[in-house]
C-alpha cells in the first residue's frame, strides 16, 4: 500500500497472517454422543434421527419415515403399540415433559399409509433363500430386512392371518386392523412369499425339501399358561391368549356380565377392557400384589381404570365356581412376596379369565439336533443362532422381554446376523458412543414447550366400542413434537459454536453438512463446547 | 422476555441459528456470508467477551446499512487487540484515534458523510467501559446531546482491562480489581460509586437506548437493527465478560453474561426517547451468588473469611433492578413496593440459598429511600 | 476587493472561501469572532455543503476534526491559549494520523495566572507536535495564509495551524484585500485524501506501532513535514501568480541586505519592528529585520542565509521557556551553528503588555551600546519582582505572586491585615 501512511493505515484482514491456534492447551472436537432414546429403543431405531428430519416437515416426513424402516418397518404399529422406553429416558423430560416419540412415530407410520410410501430393497439378489417360521412382528421384521438385504423369503405361519400376536393378542381398540394390514402388505409387496395356515413340524425338513439356507424361527409364545386353581364342574375358566385370539374369529368369546381376570400385566388389562366392550357390567382384575408391583404399564392400568375396570389387589383366587369366586386377600411380606392373610370373601364373577403369561410351542425344533431350550425358550447366542448352524431364533420364543418392539428389534438383528452367515462373514455392530446424559446438554437454548396431548377417545364411546381409544396428532402438533427433541448428543446445526466463537474459528459447511473447527485460529477457550446445547462437542487435550 | 422472534423449540430462538428459518429470518452471525468485521488473529485473551460482542454488533450494523458503515474506536482492549502493526483485523472502514474521543471522531465521520451527502454510509462509535463512561464520557454526552447521527456502542468488562484490570466507573461494588483489591475489612470495589451509563444516555432523551449481554445474540441483533432505524444519537451497552480480568474460566464467557441477566444485576432493556419501552423479562431466576461464584474477583466474599453480608447487598442490588425494571413476571412480594408487600420471602428457581433477607429491606438500608 | 475588516471576519471569509466540508469549534477568546463568523455563514446557507459542529470542548473540536478529515472533508477548527491545550492530545494525534487539518490559533497567553491577551505561549508549546504552524504578521497575511494551509496541509496530508495574534489581528479593522471564490477555487483543487474511510475501500487507521517500527513512522512524520520546506515557498509562489501578493513563504526578512543588526521576530510584532528600523536605518544604523513565517517546519538554511553576515541578532519573542529563556532564540542559534555573532534575547509582549516603539528603540540603542544583557524581559519592573522575591524569603506562606504584584502595582486594593 504505497500511497498509505506507514505502519499506522493497516490493510483489512491482514490479521489472517496471525495463526493464533498455536495458543492452544485443548482443542474442541466435534462428537456423536448416544442419545438415551436411541439407546433405550428395543428395534434400534435412531430415533433422534427421525426426529431431526421430521421437524423439517414437508418432505421431511418421508426422509424420517425412510429413517425409521431402516431399522423398523411398522411406524403405524409402534407408534400405538409399543411401551416407548426411549420418553422414559429421554432428557427432556428433566426439562418438562419427555418428547412425545410414539406420537410422532404414529404420526409417520399413519402419514405413509396415506401417502402409499413404499420403500424398494437395495441389495442385489443374493440368490440365497432364508425360511422363516412364524409371521409376527418378529419373522416379519426379519423378512423385511432379509428382503432388503436381497435374499429371498419365504413365510410359514399357522394363523389364518399374518400378524402373530399383534393381531391375535393386541386389541382392535390398541392397534386397528387396517393399519396392522397396510403395514404388512408392505413388506409382502416387496416380494415376501407367506404361506398362511401352515404348521411347520419340522424345521430341519421343511429346509430341506424347500432347499433353503437358513432358517429363522419366531413361532411366538401363544399357549396361555394354566394355574391350578380349584373350581367347581360348572366354573367357567378361560385363558387370555384364547380370549383374546377369539376376538379375530367369527366367534366372539361368551364371557358373561361379570368378568375376573386374574394377573397383572399388560395381557390382564386387555382382557379386562376387551370384556368391558364386550358388554360386561363388572370387570375384575385380580392381582397378588399392590399397583406398583404391576408389571402392566402404568398407562395401560389407569386407561383401564377409566373405562371402569376394577382393580383387586392383593388378592387371589381360592376357588372358583359357577358365578362366583372366593378370593383371599394378601398381604407383603418384609421382603416383598405376597402371603396370604386367612381373610376371604367372594367375588361374582361368571367368567374367570386367566392372564398369567405365555408358553412357546417348541415342537417343530424336536430331533433338530445341535437347537438347546430352557424353560420353555430356546436358547441363541449372540448373533441370534441356535445350536444348529444357519437356524436362528428370535420372539417372544427366546429369553427376552416379551413386547412387540423388542420381537421386531430381534427380526433385525437376526437378519444382519443371517445376511453374515449368507455370506461367510460376521456382523459386527457398530460402535456404542457414550450416552449423551443430561449433564451434557446446554439445555438454556431450548425453548420452553410442554408435550402436546394426543386426544383420547370419549369414555362413553371407549367401553362400547372397539374403536381406536388414543388418536393421532394433526401435523400441525406432529411438527411440534418432533421440534421438541433436543437432538441429545448429535449436532442438529443450530449454528451456536459458528456464532459464540470469539476467533471465527469454526466453519459452517452448510446445510446437513454441519462444522469443523478452523485450527489455525481457534484459540481453545472451550466457548463452543459449553454452549452447545445438545453436547456434540469436546475438548481434548493439544498434543505436541 | 428475551427477544424470541421465532418459537422453534428443538432448534429454539436462543440458539445462534436455525435451519429450519427462512433465510431472511435467520440470526446475522448463522450466515455463512457475514461480514466478520472483526475477523480472525486477533489478539483477544482466550474466550474474550469483547471480541464476541463486537462482531455481533458490527457485524449487524453492516447487515443494517448493506456494509455501509464506518467505525470509530477508543483506544482499550479492542483496539489493541485488533490492530497492532502490521496486521488489523477489522474488514471494515475503522478508526482509532484516542482513547476519550471515540464519539466525537464518530461525530466528525457522521458529519463528513452528511456534508458530502453521502447519509447512506452509518457510522458507529465503539470503546470500553473506561474509554466509554469514564474518559470519553464529556464527548459522548456531547455526542448525544447534539443528537449526532451515530450509533455508540460500549463494550462493558467492567475495569480497565488492557492497563491490567484498575477500577472503572463501571466496576460493580465488591469486585476485586488492582485498584481496590481484595484487603482491608471492606475488600473489593466499594458500594455506592459507579456510574448507570444507560439510564444517563435516557436522561439525554436521545432516539435509542439498550442494553444487550453477548449472550442473548437474537436480543442484541435486534437491537442494533432497531437502533439503525433512527436517525440521531443511539446507545447500546453491551455487557461483555473478561476472562482474564474477572478471573473466570475461558468457556464461560456466555454462561456469566446469561447468569448476570438472570440474576437482574444487569438489566436488558429498551429505551426510546427518553423511556424505557421494553424490558427482557428474566426466564430463570437464580440469586447473585450463582453469578458471582465462577469468578475469582469475588473470591474474597466466599469461603470461610466470606462476606455474607456483601452478597446481601449485592443481592439488594439485583432486587433493585428486579423492581424498577419490572424484571419479572411475576414481582415477589418482597420485590414490591412497600405497603403492598405482604410476604417478604423471596422465591428462588435454584434451591441454594434457602434463608434470605427482605431485598426490599436492605435496599432501605443501603440506600435510605423507602 | 479591497475591505475594512475586522482580522477574523477576514479570515472566517477566507476560510469559507476554500469549501470546508466540517467547521468544529468551542468557543475562546480571542477566536470566537472567527468561528461565529463561520457558524453564521454556514447558518444562512452561504456557506453550502458544510456541517457546523457546536462541540462541547477544545477537545472534542480536534477529534470531530480528525474523524471528519479521516472521512475525506475537508475539516476546519479554531482555538486559543487553554483551549489548545486542552486539545494537546488531539492535535499530536491528527498529525501523527497524517490528517490535513487546518487550524487557527488565536494566539493568547496560558494560566495560570489566567489571562486573556496575546502572547505566543499556546502555540510555541505545541511546536514539536507534528504540525505545521505558520505565523501571520498582518490580516491580510492572515487570510491568505488560510488559503495556502489547505493546500499544503492537503498536499502533505499533514495538519497545518495557522498563528495570528490574539485581539492585536483578530479583534483588529484593517484593509484587506478579499480573495474572490473564482480565485481560490482556482488556487486549491477539491481534497483528495491520501487515505479515507470508505466502505468501498475499506482500511483501517490508527494502528498500535511498537519498538520495531516506532522510530521509522517518527523518522518519516519529520521527513514529510522537512518537504513543507520547499514546499512552501512554492505555494507561495503560485499563490501571487493568482492573487498577485507576495504572501507565505519561509522567512521575511526586511532591510537585511547589509545589516548588521537584525531583529527576529514572528507575528504582528514584526511591523513595530519594521517601523522602529525605518526610523533608526534613516538615523543610519544598519539594522533589518526577519520575519519567520513558517516556524515548524523551521528554516535553518534561509535563516542562516540572512543571519550569517550580520553581526548582533536580537531574538524578540512572546513566549518564555521557563528554566531556559528563548524559545525561538534555541531555535535561531541553532541555525547559527558556527557562526560568531552576538545574540540577545528579548522577552517581549507576554500577557498582553504593548510592545511599544519607545521601548524598541530603547531596547535597540541598549544593544548598539553593547549594554543589552543575553535575556532580557522588556520593560519588566525589575522592582515590582525584587519585592516578591524578598517577600517568599522572608515568610513562606506569601500568597499568590500575581495577587501580590498586582497589589503592589495598586490595581487590587490591599486586603485588611
Amino acid at each position: 500500500m504505497p500511497n498509505k501512511p506507514f505502519a499506522i493505515t493497516l490493510n483489512v484482514g491482514s490479521s489472517l497472517a496471525n495463526k493464533t491456534g498455536s495458543w492452544r492447551t485443548e482443542r474442541p472436537v466435534y462428537v456423536d454422543r448416544l442419545p438415551p432414546c436411541n439407546n433405550a429403543c428395543p428395534a434400534g431405531e435412531n430415533i433422534q434421527g427421525w426426529l431431526y428430519q421430521g421437524e423439517e416437515g414437508g418432505d421431511g416426513y418421508y426422509r424420517a419415515w425412510h429413517q425409521i424402516m431402516l431399522d423398523n418397518p411398522f411406524p403405524a404399529i409402534m407408534g400405538r403399540v409399543c411401551y416407548h422406553p426411549c420418553e422414559t429416558v429421554c432428557n427432556r423430560a428433566q426439562l418438562d415433559t419427555a418428547v412425545g416419540i410414539n406420537s410422532v412415530e404414529r404420526f409417520l407410520g399413519d402419514e405413509a399409509i396415506k401417502q402409499g410410501w413404499t420403500i424398494e430393497p437395495d441389495a442385489p439378489p443374493s440368490g440365497k433363500k432364508v425360511l422363516i417360521i412364524g409371521a409376527g412382528p418378529s419373522g416379519l421384521s426379519a423378512a423385511y430386512h432379509l428382503t432388503m438385504l436381497g435374499h429371498k423369503v419365504t413365510i410359514a405361519d399357522s394363523g389364518r392371518a399374518p400378524g402373530g400376536m399383534m393381531r391375535y393378542g393386541i386389541p382392535k381398540y390398541r392397534l386397528p386392523r387396517d393399519v396392522l394390514d397396510a403395514e404388512i402388505a408392505r413388506i409382502l409387496d416387496m416380494g415376501v412369499t407367506l404361506g398362511l395356515n401352515r404348521t411347520v413340524r419340522n424345521v430341519a425338513d421343511e429346509m430341506a425339501a424347500g432347499g433353503f439356507d437358513a432358517a429363522f424361527l419366531a413361532v411366538g409364545a401363544h399357549i396361555g399358561r394354566r394355574a391350578y386353581i380349584p373350581a367347581g364342574e360348572a366354573a367357567h375358566i378361560l385363558d387370555a391368549v384364547s380370549v383374546l385370539r377369539s376376538m379375530e374369529g367369527e366367534q366372539k368369546p361368551l364371557l358373561g356380565r361379570s368378568v375376573a381376570v386374574v394377573g397383572g400385566g399388560n395381557t390382564a388389562m386387555d382382557v379386562a377392557r376387551t370384556a368391558k366392550r364386550l358388554g360386561a357390567t363388572d370387570a375384575v382384575v385380580v392381582y397378588r400384589r399392590t399397583r406398583d408391583r404391576m408389571p402392566a404399564h402404568d398407562f395401560e392400568v389407569e386407561e383401564a381404570i377409566e373405562e371402569g375396570v376394577e382393580m383387586r389387589w392383593l388378592s387371589t383366587v381360592k376357588h372358583a365356581d359357577a358365578g362366583k369366586l372366593l378370593i383371599e386377600k394378601m398381604v407383603m411380606d418384609e421382603a416383598g412376596f405376597p402371603q396370604p392373610t386367612g381373610d376371604f370373601e367372594e367375588l361374582e364373577a361368571d367368567s374367570l379369565v386367566l392372564a398369567m403369561g405365555q408358553d412357546a410351542d417348541l415342537a417343530l425344533l424336536d430331533g433338530v439336533p445341535g437347537i438347546e431350550a430352557d424353560d420353555g425358550v430356546v436358547k441363541v447366542n449372540q448373533a441370534m443362532m441356535t445350536g444348529h448352524p444357519g437356524i436362528f431364533a428370535g420372539g417372544d420364543m427366546v429369553p427376552d422381554d416379551r413386547t412387540v418392539t423388542v420381537g421386531i428389534g430381534h427380526g433385525k438383528k437376526a437378519a444382519r446376523n443371517i445376511d453374515a452367515w449368507l455370506r461367510d462373514s460376521r456382523y459386527e455392530p457398530g460402535h456404542k458412543h457414550e450416552v449423551a446424559h443430561y449433564d451434557k446438554l446446554n439445555t438454556w437454548y431450548y425453548a420452553d414447550a410442554p408435550a402436546t396431548v394426543r386426544p383420547t377417545l370419549d369414555i362413553a364411546r371407549r367401553t362400547s366400542t372397539f374403536e381406536e381409544v388414543v388418536g393421532g396428532l394433526d401435523e400441525t402438533n406432529a411438527l411440534y413434537e418432533a421440534r421438541r427433541c433436543l437432538s441429545c448428543g448429535n449436532c442438529f446445526e443450530c449454528d451456536n459454536c459458528y456464532g459464540v466463537c470469539p476467533d471465527n474459528a469454526v466453519v459452517k459447511l452448510g446445510a446437513g453438512n454441519r462444522f469443523e473447527f478452523n485450527y489455525d485460529y481457534c484459540k481453545g477457550c472451550g466457548i463452543c463446547v459449553q454452549e452447545c446445547p445438545c453436547g456434540a462437542i469436546e475438548m481434548e487435550p493439544e498434543t505436541i | 422476555m428475551p427477544y424470541q422472534p421465532i418459537k422453534f423449540y428443538q432448534t429454539g430462538s436462543f440458539v445462534v441459528g436455525n435451519r429450519l428459518l427462512d433465510q431472511n429470518e435467520r440470526s446475522v452471525q448463522s450466515d455463512t456470508e457475514r461480514l466478520n468485521s472483526l475477523t480472525s488473529g486477533h489478539r483477544a485473551c482466550q474466550g474474550c467477551g469483547e471480541a464476541l460482542g463486537a462482531r455481533y454488533a458490527l457485524d449487524a450494523v453492516a447487515k443494517a446499512t448493506g456494509g455501509r458503515m464506518i467505525a470509530a474506536n477508543a483506544t482499550g482492549c479492542l483496539e489493541v487487540f485488533s490492530t497492532p502493526f502490521p496486521e488489523t483485523s477489522w474488514r471494515i472502514p475503522w478508526i482509532h484515534s484516542l482513547f476519550g474521543n471515540a464519539p466525537a471522531v464518530a461525530t466528525g465521520i457522521a458529519a463528513a458523510m452528511h456534508a458530502k451527502g453521502r447519509d447512506d454510509i452509518r457510522v458507529v462509535g465503539q470503546g470500553g467501559d473506561g474509554g466509554t463512561i469514564d474518559i470519553g464520557f464529556g464527548c459522548l454526552s456531547g455526542m448525544f446531546e447534539r443528537n449526532d447521527d451515530v450509533l455508540y456502542i460500549c463494550y462493558d468488562n467492567e475495569a480497565y482491562m488492557n492497563t491490567g484490570v484498575q477500577r472503572s466507573g463501571a466496576t460493580p461494588p465488591a469486585a476485586r480489581t488492582a485498584t481496590t483489591q481484595a484487603v482491608g475489612p471492606n475488600p473489593g470495589n466499594v458500594f455506592g460509586q459507579g456510574k448507570d451509563m444507560p439510564r444517563i444516555a435516557m436522561a439525554h432523551e436521545i432516539p435509542y437506548v439498550a442494553t444487550a449481554t453477548v449472550a442473548e445474540l437474537r436480543d442484541l441483533e435486534a437491537k442494533v437493527e432497531r437502533a439503525m432505524s433512527f436517525r440521531g444519537a443511539r446507545y447500546i451497552h453491551v455487557f461483555v465478560p473478561c476472562p482474564l480480568g474477572w478471573g473466570s474460566s475461558s468457556n464461560d464467557t456466555i454462561k456469566l453474561a446469561r447468569l448476570v441477566k438472570e440474576t437482574g444485576l444487569f438489566p436488558v432493556f429498551e429505551a426510546e426517547h427518553g423511556e424505557v419501552t421494553a424490558v427482557s423479562k428474566i426466564r430463570r431466576r437464580i440469586p447473585v451468588e450463582e453469578y458471582l461464584r465462577p469468578q475469582r474477583r469475588y473470591a474474597h466474599l466466599f469461603g470461610e473469611h466470606g462476606h455474607p453480608e456483601t452478597i446481601e447487598r449485592i443481592q439488594a442490588l439485583a432486587d433493585r433492578n428486579i423492581a424498577r425494571y419490572a424484571l419479572l413476571d411475576d414481582l415477589p412480594d418482597s420485590l414490591k413496593p412497600p405497603g403492598s408487600a405482604v410476604g417478604r420471602q423471596v422465591r428462588w428457581q435454584s434451591e441454594d440459598l434457602s434463608e434470605q433477607t427482605s431485598a426490599m429491606a436492605i435496599l432501605t438500608e443501603t440506600t435510605g429511600a423507602h | 476587493m479591497l475591505s475594512q475588516i475586522e482580522g477574523s471576519k477576514a479570515v472566517a471569509d477566507a476560510i469559507a472561501l476554500c469549501r470546508p466540508e466540517v467547521i468544529c469549534a468551542y468557543p475562546i477568546s480571542p477566536q470566537t469572532h472567527i468561528v461565529e463568523g463561520l457558524s453564521a455563514l454556514v447558518k444562512s446557507g452561504k456557506l453550502a455543503g458544510c456541517e457546523y459542529v457546536n462541540v462541547e470542548s477544545e477537545f472534542a473540536a480536534m477529534s470531530v476534526a480528525i474523524g471528519a478529515s479521516a472521512a475525506g472533508a475537508r475539516a476546519y477548527t479554531a482555538t486559543a491559549s487553554q483551549g489548545l491545550l486542552y486539545m494537546v492530545e488531539a492535535v499530536y494525534n491528527a498529525s501523527g494520523l497524517g490528517l490535513p487539518i487546518v487550524m487557527t490559533v488565536a494566539n493568547r497567553a496560558i494560566g495560570s495566572p489566567i489571562n486573556i491577551w496575546n502572547d505566543h505561549t499556546d502555540t510555541m508549546s505545541q511546536r514539536d507536535c507534528g504540525w505545521i504552524q505558520l505565523y501571520a504578521e498582518t490580516n491580510q497575511e492572515a487570510a491568505d495564509l488560510h488559503i495556502q494551509a489547505f493546500k499544503l496541509a492537503e498536499e502533505l496530508s499533514l495538519p497545518v495551524m495557522v498563528c495570528m495574534d490574539g485581539f492585536i489581528l483578530t479583534h483588529a479593522y484593517e484593509r484587506v484585500d478579499m480573495p474572490n471564490q473564482e480565485q481560490v477555487d482556482a488556487y486549491l483543487p477539491a481534497f483528495e485524501p491520501r487515505q479515507v474511510l470508505d466502505p468501498a475501500a475499506p482500511i483501517s487507521i490508527g494502528a498500535m506501532v511498537g519498538p520495531e517500527a516506532f522510530t521509522e513512522v517518527r523518522f518519516l512524520a519529520h521527513h514529510k513535514q522537512m518537504q513543507a520546506l520547499d514546499l512552501i515557498p512554492e505555494i507561495a509562489t503560485e499563490f501571487q501568480e493568482i492573487f498577485g501578493r507576495d504572501s507565505g513563504g519561509l522567512v521575511r526578512p526586511y532591510r537585511t541586505e547589509d545589516a548588521e543588526t537584525v531583529i527576529v521576530a514572528l507575528g504582528s510584532v514584526l511591523g513595530t519592528i519594521k517601523d522602529v528600523v525605518d526610523e533608526r536605518r534613516e538615523a543610519g544604523e544598519k539594522i533589518g529585520v526577519l520575519g519567520i513565517t513558517s516556524f515548524r517546519p523551521f528554516p535553518m538554511l534561509a535563516i542562516r542565509g540572512v543571519l550569517r553576515h550580520a553581526q548582533r541578532v536580537i531574538i524578540l519573542e512572546k513566549a518564555l521557556a521557563i528554566g531556559l529563556g528563548g524559545i525561538v532564540s534555541d531555535n535561531v542559534r541553532n541555525a547559527l551553528s558556527g557562526i560568531t555573532l552576538k545574540g540577545n534575547t528579548v522577552i517581549a509582549g507576554l500577557g498582553g503588555r504593548a510592545i511599544t516603539k519607545v521601548s524598541l528603540h530603547k531596547l535597540f540603542d541598549e544593544a548598539r551600546a553593547d549594554r543589552l544583557e543575553r535575556l532580557v524581559f522588556l520593560d519588566m519592573d525589575y522592582d515590582l519582582v525584587q519585592r516578591e522575591i524578598e517577600r517568599t524569603k522572608q515568610q513562606r506562606r506569601s500568597g499568590s505572586a500575581a495577587e501580590n504584584i498586582l497589589r503592589d502595582v495598586g490595581v487590587v486594593a490591599a486586603r485588611p491585615a
